[in-house]
């Protein structure tokens, strides 16, 4: 079993890296490896995406910077049907569009828009920064043991806007709602970082590392 | 709903927790790395690591601390101390922290905070604001540990900053700071309301009811402690289970 955290340059893999790796130690889940070679992404059994900074940076960076990786990441997911886990700006790419600076298209891979939060309260701060609550909107295996109640660790101030509700799995308040969890087929996204998150976040790590959808 | 943060703060020199961390049985109390996993056990929400030397010769030792801690806690770390420029900010990132904070290079060039922000995500770039009282109503930027008037006004600042694209602001009251004696905190609500961006408070703390008026009358969107917790006086746990009690929303673990 190989993980491939896919790295096109984008923020920083190395907590990523050994949060994933524990994990996959603790669970029997094989070998994590962050890598940029199509070949690896090719080969995976699992592929994670995480992403921070702007929504058309990251997308640039993916599509145009890393053009045979790219076609590798829609390989394995869209053809091959591997679990996929998007983290932060990864998860905000798997939306139809971003609006982060310019209209930029995503993955459309999850029926949403990415917008910048503007909640209700005009003195709430935003980025959306620290650990919130989950509420868990449906059930989903990569959720099994994941309590309404339980922490994350949020860093963002874009946030996906749904067309499609079903598709959210978890989200949270601040002065509206934020989506924490999105998902269909093969594909999960988190809004949040799992590898920031302690023991929640290493729970969510390591039912990702054994799912089969 | 967002929770308060508490944050605590190693300073860190040459690689070593200075005057040390004495609120577990650490094998190494000077050891920055047993300390963050202690922290992270305790149910700290964050925490910061601060280079107070800072010299270009140890640079690769906080790289080194900062590589074993990412090992080691999954939490959030901010590192700040001499980060001078974007390639600082990227060696910081890559060794493994989630935050860097800008603090004189800041002051002496704004552009910094944009160049940075543009270039990493507003979400990973911390201005820490060092104030003094120059009258009343009226707070000065200092650098280079408090001892360097700048005559730039803190609240004029921290505006310029949060427009740069800063992401957070980690504000240190010099006039309180060691003293044990609470946070500024007519500064700390002027900051917290001029800018849009979550604010640190930092400097004074010595009793819990201190980090519950940093939140309510400062309007601090999470506070920052070193000596409290360092020596034992409180708990990560008792300062959250107080500030519950004070109404105040925490993550309790």
């Amino acid at each position: 079993m190989l993980t491939v955290i896919i790295d096109y340059d984008s923020g920083n893999l190395h907590s990523a890296e050994k949060a994933f790796q524990r994990m996959a130690r603790e669970t029997d889940a094989g070998q994590v490896i962050v890598s940029s070679r199509p070949e690896d992404v090719a080969r995976a059994d699992r592929v994670v995406l995480p992403g921070d900074g702007a929504f058309p940076a990251c997308r640039a960076a993916l599509a145009q910077g890393h053009a045979a990786l790219y076609e590798a990441l829609i390989e394995a997911v869209e053809t091959k049907a591997r679990p996929f886990l998007g983290i932060c700006v990864g998860m905000q790419l798997m939306a139809r569009m971003g609006h982060e600076y310019d209209p930029t298209p995503g993955l459309n891979w999850i029926a949403g828009e990415v917008r910048r939060i503007t909640p209700s309260d005009p003195t709430l701060k935003v980025p959306h920064m620290g650990w919130n609550d989950l509420v868990i909107d449906r059930p989903h295996p990569v959720l099994n043991g994941i309590k309404t109640g339980e922490h994350a660790y949020f860093v963002h101030s874009y946030q996906m806007e749904m067309d499609d509700p079903t598709q959210r799995l978890a989200h949270c308040e601040y002065g509206g709602k934020i989506t924490a969890i999105v998902g269909t087929e093969n594909r999960i996204g988190m809004q949040f970082h799992p590898e920031k998150s302690q023991s929640t976040g290493m729970h969510l790590i390591a039912n990702f590392l054994s799912w089969a959808p | 709903m967002l929770k308060i943060r508490i944050i605590p703060c190693l300073d860190v020199a040459e690689g070593r927790v200075v005057k040390g961390v004495n609120f577990v049985d650490l094998v190494d109390a000077g050891d920055p790395v047993e300390a963050a996993i202690a922290y992270d056990a305790a149910g700290a929400d964050e925490l910061c690591f601060l280079d107070i030397m800072a010299t270009e010769d140890n640079r690769d030792t906080m790289f080194d601390l900062v590589t074993r801690t990412a090992e080691h806690c999954f939490m959030p770390l901010t590192v700040g101390g001499g980060v001078r420029t974007p390639e600082d900010v990227r060696k910081l990132l890559l060794a493994g922290a989630d935050k860097v904070s800008f603090n004189s290079a800041a002051v002496a060039n704004p552009d910094v905070v944009a160049q940075s922000a543009d270039r990493f995500g507003s979400q990973c770039i911390v201005v820490a604001i060092d104030a003094k009282t120059v009258s009343p109503g009226k707070w000065e930027i200092f650098t280079h540990g408090g001892r360097r008037p700048t005559g730039i006004d803190a609240v004029e600042f921290a505006k310029t900053v949060a427009a740069k694209g800063a992401g957070e602001i980690l504000l240190t009251s010099m006039d309180r700071d060691g003293t044990r004696a609470g946070f500024n905190l007519p500064l700390t609500r002027a900051i917290s309301d001029a800018v849009s961006i979550p604010v640190i408070a930092s400097g004074g703390v010595g009793t819990l009811d201190h980090l519950v008026e940093g939140v309510t009358l400062g309007g601090a969107s999470a506070v920052l402690a070193a000596s409290i917790f360092h020596f034992g006086d409180f708990t990560i746990a008792e300062a959250k289970a107080h500030m519950a009690a004070a109404g105040i929303p925490v993550r309790q673990t």
